[in-house]
């Protein structure tokens, strides 16, 4: 048996995934669409699996594929975060498809292979290597948004997708020819270390570029201004994929984000720092007072993430390693509260049909106690209230922010929070202060059961014992900073 | 730790509890029996360890006692770190003396959802303990903001018809003053380097902040705690929140949770910024007098008792933020004093409001008169609490007022002039409040066979009734747990301390 080459070894995880993903195609060609739950459950194993082959190696900060690849501590804390996103987020779906009748094989595929462009994103080590990962799981996402062709909100959600996902994706492409065109390289290692160079002042079209990359990512993580697509996509979109969205490729884009302006871009903080103040502060203060007026629940939350995203920017803002370290506290966290939130928004069926306004919630805490509780941990957690893990995940972020001495961006960031506090709050009035209303279907299945579960004592008592997320977050962190 | 852990133990009690009421399982009745049971066990057990805090306190030092520290988070390096001294004690007593009479107070009055209801009060009695007792700041605002939610809940699900708006309006103003709080804190630790409070009273005390630093902070707390207490003119969510509350929520909101702003100035603004304390001192004075005459004003036109109660309590502590800002030992003594006497006072009138509300389901005042001729033992109970409000010698607000009085007279004779209005004004609308109710003639049809109060209501009112008749009687017994620790505090705010001749008066 030839020995597997050296190079190949910190990208086994993909490759595992890769042929898993052609492997699980294959099998449901044949098997046809009786499959499904067989091939989400397999997937989920490929999942576990990935993660096993990202944690095992104890080698850290190789290059892979002649330096198009990288793996890091950062890149492991990322990568894992994506696969926990991926799997529950697919587990969370086992009962939805099988009652809502999307029982096609392609969908656990296909959030397989958009999972596996997100690991190759988070790797990313090379502006091409960036594109083709963030290429693999925006096609992958753009057909499962449209994964219900018989519904006219999810086809429009797909289409919506598509159009303003092929534009981002067009302004990143260019904004990396510019910068391969000023300066002659795409590799993150020699631009860092060309713009590291004391006394470099940028070419103007290497800073024009660098804006359209911002721009394209910006939209990745629906930030505003580029966060149009966000709300109509999370409502048409079936829920379970909506749940997906807002974890699994808001965490690898963030992490590409992070990635990109703090190594190869690093030496240009004084110019993306600005644009990143913008998004940030732009995406809370639309996050919090868009989302007031919301009716429907999915709506609701794709302000709420849109609003996160712009706390998780607040600490690349910041430009520091302890940002940085914020910035991961967060998405680890915003993982947890956010797959919580759409488990209870799965739950919500009543005779047999999906309910999404948030008036359905009427007297949740008297028809499902349990239930209720746990959506009212989650929406506390959201509004960053302690002990629940949002308030830490928050805490993180604005003590990078006041170390970096932005106090203006920090009082508008807490600010934001007492207004986006009022909307998950109404939430919490809605299910413990207003008269019930019919209950929904019961029982919610067994695999949503023990997501909630988990997520919520997660989210409520993260804060007994914080050090192991907070001292990985910190080895991570401190990758970006060699 | 080598020693037995009471104080922390005194915190997790409640929320033991709680986990145990949210565990009981089976029929309707049967559950709410067990969840008051408990809930009243739990909240009993947790005063007679505060007790111990009491029995076994060291009155000579102005060291943080009962401390028990354990690393928590490191960079920055958070530890749940707890303990407390003569400030602090007899806010935990305070609180550990009223939840258990809440809980009896709710005894019958609760019908629906007491599983829910004993859970948040509980979780409450954690949040109260443990703010008190935090000696890390971080600790401190987490149980700051904890406590926002169980109060949110018990003012929303079982509030009077208003009570949307006042749970909302409560949780946001709150939340918005604590989070210019978090930014002070976070702001301290890079300044200093820690976030432990005895630490960065030390270190601040060695190498005081610049003073345009001081400032923004003091300010950044100074929203936070004004809210809390809550200073005119940031007090308007204070009467829809007492309003709307339940009883025992009133009771625990005027009984403790206004003390946290008074208490957040003692523990933090006075001795880690005293330059800004300094400068913003005639803001604090101006706004205390304006609180104490021209809420005593608006208590005076109020239909609603609970509402009038609630104006009384703004004005109550405009006492309490003078004597706090003296910077002398018997100002803060009494401001000390007047807090304690109003935490019990103040829940006590609501719960005489709560007695006749659960009789008549009405709180205007309009709607009684006479009730002397049908309950003269609750003519006599209100009386005293109406007597103690008005500070009337012998009660526990004569002390506090008295005291903090006598320091605003050395720090600033216009402003004890004007305070002492207060003094004047609160007898007319809580002896006026007492008249429309108790006295006269008993024509109400509604109120002809209106029922005295039983022994559980006697029960609940006789411990705040003894309380506070000690309390007037024999203050010492309050002020000699409290003195070494204020005068430590007053030489850390750089306040003059000076052989106080009214002190040694009362002493005698």
């Amino acid at each position: 048996m030839p020995a597997v080459p050296a190079d190949l070894l910190p990208v086994a995880a993909e490759i595992w995934l890769a042929l898993v993903g052609m492997a699980l195609l294959m099998f449901g060609a044949f098997r046809g669409h009786r499959a499904t739950r067989l091939i989400a459950g397999l997937a989920v194993g490929a999942f576990i699996v990935a993660a096993v082959l990202i944690i095992g190696p104890a080698s850290r900060a190789t290059l892979a594929l002649g330096g198009l690849f990288v793996v890091d501590t950062f890149a492991v804390f990322m990568k894992t975060l994506v696969l926990i996103g991926a799997a529950l987020t697919l587990i969370m779906s086992l009962g939805y498809i099988r009652r809502e009748d999307m029982e096609r094989f392609e969908f656990p595929v296909l959030v397989l292979f958009a999972t596996l462009g997100m690991m190759m994103m988070v790797s990313a080590n090379d502006l091409m290597a960036l594109y083709i990962g963030l290429e693999l799981q925006s096609l992958s996402l753009y057909v499962i948004a449209a994964f219900r062709r018989d519904s006219l909100r999810s086809t429009e959600a797909g289409l919506k997708y598509f159009v303003l996902g092929a534009l981002a994706s067009g302004m990143l492409l260019y904004g990396c020819s510019l910068v391969y065109g000023f300066t002659g390289t795409t590799r993150f290692a020699a631009l860092a270390a060309l713009f590291a160079a004391p006394g470099a002042e940028p070419a103007t079209g290497v800073v024009v570029g660098l804006v359209f990359i911002a721009a394209g990512l910006a939209f990745k993580v629906s930030a505003v201004p580029f966060h149009m697509w966000t709300p109509d996509v999370y409502e048409g979109a079936p829920t379970p994929v909506t749940a997906f969205f807002s974890v699994a490729p808001k965490i690898a884009a963030v992490a590409l984000l992070l990635r990109v302006m703090m190594q190869p871009f690093g030496g240009l903080e004084a110019q993306w720092q600005q644009i990143v103040v913008f998004i940030s502060v732009a995406s809370m203060l639309l996050g919090a007072f868009a989302a007031l007026v919301q009716t429907n629940i999915k709506r609701l939350m794709a302000y709420s993430s849109i609003g996160h995203i712009g706390y998780a920017l607040l600490g690349l803002a910041a430009g520091t390693e302890a940002g940085v370290r914020g910035v991961l506290i967060y998405m680890a966290i915003y993982l947890a509260m956010n797959v919580g939130a759409f488990g209870c928004i799965l739950a919500m069926r009543r005779q047999d049909r999906m309910v999404e306004d948030i008036d359905d919630l009427a007297g949740l805490s008297r028809t499902h106690p349990l239930m209720a509780l746990a959506l009212g941990i989650f929406m506390f957690a959201m509004a960053g209230i302690p002990p629940l893990a949002g308030f830490f995940a928050k805490l993180y972020v604005f003590l990078a922010v006041i170390e970096a001495k932005l106090y203006v961006l920090a009082v508008i960031g807490v600010l934001s929070s007492v207004v986006a506090a009022y909307y998950y709050l109404r939430i919490v009035k809605i299910m413990y202060f207003d008269e019930a209303a019919d209950p929904f279907d019961r029982p919610i299945g067994r695999e949503l059961s023990l997501v909630l579960a988990g997520t919520g004592v997660f989210t409520l008592f993260f804060f007994v014992y914080p050090r192991p997320l907070l001292s990985v977050a910190q080895t991570a962190a401190a990758a970006l900073f060699p | 730790m080598s020693e037995f852990p009471v104080l922390s133990l005194t915190i997790v009690l409640p929320l033991v509890g709680a986990g145990f009421i949210f565990f009981i399982r089976g029929e309707p009745a049967f559950v709410e029996r067990n969840a008051r049971w408990v809930a009243l066990w739990y909240s009993l057990a947790t005063f007679a360890l505060s007790l111990v805090l009491w029995v076994l306190f060291d009155t000579s030092t102005a060291a943080f006692q009962f401390v028990d520290k354990t690393a928590w988070m490191t960079n920055p390096n958070i530890a749940y770190h707890v303990g407390v001294d003569g400030i602090s004690l007899f806010f935990v007593l305070l609180t550990t003396f009223l939840t258990p009479l809440c809980v009896l107070a709710s005894w019958r009055v609760i019908t629906s959802r007491v599983k829910e209801y004993m859970i948040s009060f509980l979780v409450l009695e954690t949040a109260m303990i443990g703010v008190f007792s935090a000696l890390d700041f971080v600790l401190f605002y987490l149980f700051l903001e904890a406590m926002l939610i169980p109060m949110f809940l018990i003012i929303g699900v079982w509030g009077g018809t208003n009570r949307e708006y006042a749970a909302f309006k409560f949780f946001l103003y709150t939340l918005l003053g604590s989070v210019l709080l978090l930014l002070a804190i976070l702001a301290l630790y890079l300044e200093v380097g820690t976030t432990d409070i005895p630490d960065l009273m030390e270190r601040l005390q060695r190498h005081p902040l610049p003073e345009g630093m001081q400032r923004w902070l003091w300010l950044a707390m100074f929203a936070s705690f004004a809210v809390k207490m809550p200073m005119w003119p940031f007090h308007t969510w204070l009467p829809d929140a007492h309003v709307e509350a339940p009883t025992a929520g009133s009771m625990l909101l005027a009984g403790v949770l206004l003390k946290l702003g008074g208490y957040g100035f003692l523990r933090f603004s006075l001795p880690m910024l005293p330059d800004a304390t300094a400068f913003f001192t005639p803001l604090i004075f101006t706004l205390s007098v304006v609180a104490i005459i021209y809420t005593s004003l608006v208590a005076l036109a109020q239909e609603d008792m609970k509402k009038l109660i609630a104006y009384s309590s703004v004005a109550h502590m405009g006492f309490v933020t003078i004597g706090i800002f003296t910077l002398n030992t018997q100002g803060i003594e009494g401001a000390m004093m007047v807090m304690l006497s109003h935490g019990v006072v103040s829940a006590a009138l609501f719960l005489c409001v709560g007695v006749i509300y659960d009789r008549c389901h009405s709180r205007l005042i309009g709607h009684y008169g006479g009730l002397v001729h049908r309950m003269p033992v609750y003519a006599f109970v209100f009386m005293v609490f109406t007597l103690a409000s008005v500070a009337l010698p012998g009660t526990s607000g004569f002390v506090g007022e008295f005291l903090s009085l006598v320091g605003a007279y050395q720090a600033n004779t216009l402003v004890a002039v004007l305070a002492t209005a207060g003094v004047v004004l609160a007898p007319a609308y809580m002896l006026w409040l007492y008249r429309r109710v108790i006295f006269g003639n008993l024509t109400k049809e509604h109120l002809k066979d209106i029922l005295d109060m039983d022994a559980r209501e006697i029960a609940v009112f006789a411990p705040m009734v003894a309380v506070v008749m000690l309390m007037g009687i024999y203050p010492e017994l309050f002020l000699a747990v409290i003195r070494v620790t204020v005068e430590n505090l007053i030489v850390q705010a750089g306040g003059a301390l000076d052989a106080a001749p009214v002190t040694a008066m009362l002493q005698r």
